[in-house]
C-alpha cells in the first residue's frame, strides 16, 4: 500500500484520481487544487482531504508519492518541492517547459532515487507497444523513414480561454498534441535529434498554433515527416498514427489497428499484409475508465514505487528528450 | 427490455478497431435520412429500442419519429447521457467551471459562483439533475423506459466513490421521468457491488461482454462469476469484441451465458442486422430447448 497525493484536479487529474481511487495499492490521502468547485465536490462525496496550498497538503498527508497535474508552467516548481522532500513523482506531459527545467529534475530524481514518470499513455497502448517489439527485434530490417501524425478536435472555432492558448505556460498544439506523438517516435524509433524544417501555424488561435508539420531526422539517421493538427474536427477524438518504412517491410498503426507488411516471413508474421488489432493486443486491467493505457500507467508507477518493476518506462530523462524536440522545432516559429 | 437493443455506434463513427472504418461510417451517415433508413430497417426485423447517446444529431431523430406517432407507437429510445465527448472537448479547452458553466441552463451556476458562497451538497446534486435534464431535452413526447449513465461518467464516479452520485442519479430519473436508470460499465463487477450495497436492487447494467474479455475489466471469470450469482438486469454490449471473434461464436458464447437480458449491438447494414439477429434467436432457441429437455 503506498500512500499518494494529487495536485491539479482538473481533466487528467480528475481522470488519475478516479483510477487512483480504484487501486487496491492505494491510499489517496490528498488533494491539491485552486478551485473550490472542484475540491468541495470531493470533499462532500469522495471523502477525501483537500488542500489549496501544496506545501501544506505535503506536510499534512506526508503522501509516499505525488500525482501532478497542474498546467506546464507550474510542473518544474512543483515537481522540485516535491522531489526534494523524497517523494515520487508521476508528472503530466509535456515534462517542462524548457530542457533547462527538466535537467534540473531529471539530476535531481536520479540524485534522490525516487521513481520518476510522465504520463504520455501511448507507451501503454497495445498495438504501439507492439510496433515497438517489432522495430526493435529487426523484423521491418532498416528502417529509413516515418511519417507520425496526430490529428482531433480540440480547438475547432476562434476562441481563446484558458492557459492552453497560453505559449509561456505550456499551451498550444506542439506542447500539448505534438509531444504525445514526437515522445512515441522517440521511443518506438530512435530520439529525433535534428528538425531540418518545421511549420507552426494557427488556424482559430491568435496566440498558439493549431498545427505542427516539420521535417525531421532522428540519431539512427531515420528520416520523418510529423503532421498533428488539433482543430481537426473530423476527427471525433485524438487519433495518432504512425507509418514506418524499413529496408524489409512497413507497419501503419493507430491505437486500434496495427498493419505491418513484411517481404520475407517471419516468426510471428507472414509475408505481406498482417493485421492486429487492440482486442488481440490489450492486457487486461482492474480497473476500466476510458481506455486501459491510462490504468496501464498508473499500475506501473504504483509497481515502480513498490519495487515490482524497473523505473524504464516515460521517465523524467525521456520525456525531456521530447522537451528537446520540442525546443528543436520553436526555433522555427 | 427487448432481447435485442439495436445500438447507434455506426452512425458516429465509432468503430473500437479502425479508423478507417470509423470515416468509412462518417460518410456513410452524414444524413439524418441515412441514420432513418437504417433505423426503419432494423424496425422491419423487429428491432423496437434504439439504445443511443445524446449526441447533437439525435436532435433530428427524435423529431421525426415525434413527427410519425403512429409509425413509431411501440419504438423506444434508451437515451444514454451524456455524450462525453462533448464535454471532454470543452473541458480541454474551458477547464472544468468553464464547462459546466455552457452546459448548465439557467443562471444556477453563476450564481453560485459570483456570490462566492460555500456550495453545499444539495447544489452538486441539484446542478446533476439541471444536467440530466438539459440531455433529456430532446427526447421530449418519447417513450424513453430505461435511461443510462455512460461508461465515462459511470465509472468516473464509481473510481472517485461518489456512491451517493449515483445514487442520486437513480432517484433523478425514476422521479422526473418515470423511467428505470441504467448504467453503462466497463467495470461490472464492482459497479453491482456498489448499486446493490446502496440499495439500488436487481440493477439494470450494460457492459461490455465477450468470449475473449475485451474491456471485461478484473477478468471473465469475475463478470461470469456475476451473472451466475447476482441479480442485475444485465446487457451485454460489444459482443463481438469488435470484430475479433466471429459472429456465430461470438453470440453462442452470449446466449449460454446466464442472466443476459438483452444484447445490443449495431450494425450499418441490413445484412449483418439480419445476421446478427438470426444467430441470437438460433441460439436462443436452442438453450430453450436443451433447458426444456433437461
Amino acid at each position: 500500500m503506498i500512500k499518494v497525493a494529487l495536485v491539479g484536479a482538473g481533466k487528467m487529474g480528475v481522470s488519475h484520481l478516479s483510477i487512483l481511487g480504484a487501486h487496491p495499492d492505494v491510499e489517496m490521502v490528498g488533494v491539491c487544487d485552486t478551485s473550490k468547485i472542484v475540491t468541495n465536490f470531493l470533499e462532500r462525496y469522495s471523502k477525501m482531504d483537500c488542500y489549496a496550498d501544496f506545501t501544506k497538503m505535503l506536510d499534512k498527508a506526508k503522501p509516499d508519492a505525488v500525482f501532478v497535474a497542474v498546467p506546464t508552467k507550474f510542473h518544474h516548481q512543483i515537481i522540485k518541492i516535491a522531489l526534494e522532500r523524497n517523494i515520487h513523482v508521476f508528472a503530466e506531459k509535456p515534462f517542462c517547459l524548457n530542457t533547462a527545467e527538466g535537467k534540473e529534475l531529471v539530476d535531481l530524481a536520479a540524485k534522490k532515487s525516487l521513481v520518476n514518470q510522465v504520463g504520455y499513455h501511448n507507451k501503454f497502448v497495445g498495438t504501439f507497444k507492439e510496433v515497438k517489439r517489432i522495430i526493435k527485434s529487426g523484423m521491418l530490417g532498416d528502417v529509413y523513414h516515418f511519417v507520425a501524425e496526430s490529428y482531433g478536435p480540440v480547438v475547432t472555432k476562434p476562441k481563446q480561454s484558458s492557459w492552453r492558448s497560453k505559449p509561456e505556460e505550456g499551451g498550444g498544439c506542439l506542447m500539448d498534441y505534438a509531444s504525445h506523438v514526437i515522445d512515441l517516435v522517440n521511443d518506438i524509433i530512435s530520439p529525433i535529434t535534428q528538425v531540418k524544417g518545421a511549420t507552426l501555424k494557427s488556424i482559430y488561435s491568435n496566440t498558439v498554433e493549431d498545427a505542427v508539420y516539420s521535417v525531421m531526422n532522428t540519431t539512427d539517421n531515420v528520416s520523418g515527416i510529423l503532421s498533428v493538427n488539433w482543430s481537426e474536427e473530423t476527427y471525433r477524438k485524438m487519433s495518432t498514427t504512425v507509418t514506418i518504412l524499413g529496408s524489409k517491410g512497413k507497419i501503419i498503426s493507430d491505437a486500434n489497428e496495427m498493419k505491418l507488411y513484411l517481404k520475407d516471413e517471419t516468426k510471428d508474421y507472414t509475408k505481406g499484409w498482417n493485421v492486429k488489432y487492440i482486442t488481440d493486443l490489450t492486457d487486461q486491467v482492474n480497473f476500466n475508465l476510458r481506455g486501459e493505457e491510462y490504468s496501464a500507467q498508473i499500475d506501473y508507477f504504483v509497481d515502480a514505487v513498490l519495487k515490482r518493476k524497473p523505473n524504464n518506462v516515460n521517465t523524467f530523462q525521456q520525456a525531456m528528450q521530447t522537451d528537446k524536440v520540442i525546443e528543436l522545432i520553436k526555433q522555427h516559429r | 427490455m427487448d432481447r435485442i437493443l439495436f445500438g447507434d455506434n455506426q452512425f458516429f463513427a465509432v468503430n473500437h478497431i479502425s479508423d478507417e472504418k470509423s470515416r468509412a461510417q462518417s460518410i456513410q451517415f452524414k444524413t439524418d435520412e441515412a441514420i432513418m433508413k437504417t433505423l426503419n430497417n432494423a424496425k422491419n426485423v423487429g428491432l423496437n429500442t434504439f439504445m443511443c447517446t445524446t449526441h447533437d444529431r439525435i436532435v433530428a431523430i427524435c423529431d421525426i419519429i415525434r413527427k410519425n406517432p403512429d409509425e413509431y407507437s411501440d419504438y423506444k429510445i434508451f437515451p444514454c447521457m451524456p455524450y462525453a465527448h462533448k464535454y471532454a472537448n470543452a473541458v480541454t479547452e474551458l477547464g472544468i467551471s468553464g464547462t459546466i458553466k455552457q452546459y448548465v441552463p439557467g443562471n444556477v451556476f453563476g450564481s453560485i459562483l459570483k456570490g462566492g458562497m460555500a456550495i453545499i451538497s444539495k447544489d452538486y446534486i441539484s446542478l446533476i439533475e439541471l444536467m440530466i435534464d438539459a440531455e433529456m431535452k430532446m427526447f421530449k413526447g418519447i417513450n424513453t423506459p430505461v435511461i443510462f449513465l455512460q461508461n465515462v461518467i459511470t465509472d468516473l464516479l464509481l473510481g472517485l466513490n461518489c456512491e451517493e452520485v449515483l445514487v442520486a442519479f437513480c432517484s433523478h430519473i425514476k422521479k422526473k421521468y418515470n423511467a428505470e436508470p441504467g448504467f453503462i460499465t466497463m467495470n461490472l463487477p464492482k459497479l453491482h457491488e456498489v448499486l446493490t450495497r446502496n440499495g439500488i436492487e436487481n440493477p439494470i447494467i450494460c457492459s461490455s461482454i465477450n468470449k475473449v474479455g475485451f474491456r471485461m475489466s478484473g477478468s471473465i471469470e469475475a463478470y461470469e462469476e456475476v451473472l451466475r450469482t447476482k441479480k442485475g438486469r444485465f446487457i451485454a454490449m460489444q459482443v463481438l469484441a469488435g470484430g475479433a471473434i466471429p459472429p456465430e461464436e461470438a453470440i453462442e458464447y452470449i446466449c449460454g451465458l446466464p442472466n443476459i437480458e438483452s444484447i445490443l449491438f449495431g450494425a450499418s447494414s441490413q445484412k449483418n442486422i439480419e445476421s446478427t439477429m438470426s444467430y441470437i434467436h438460433a441460439f436462443d432457441e436452442k438453450q430453450l430447448t436443451t433447458a426444456m429437455a433437461s
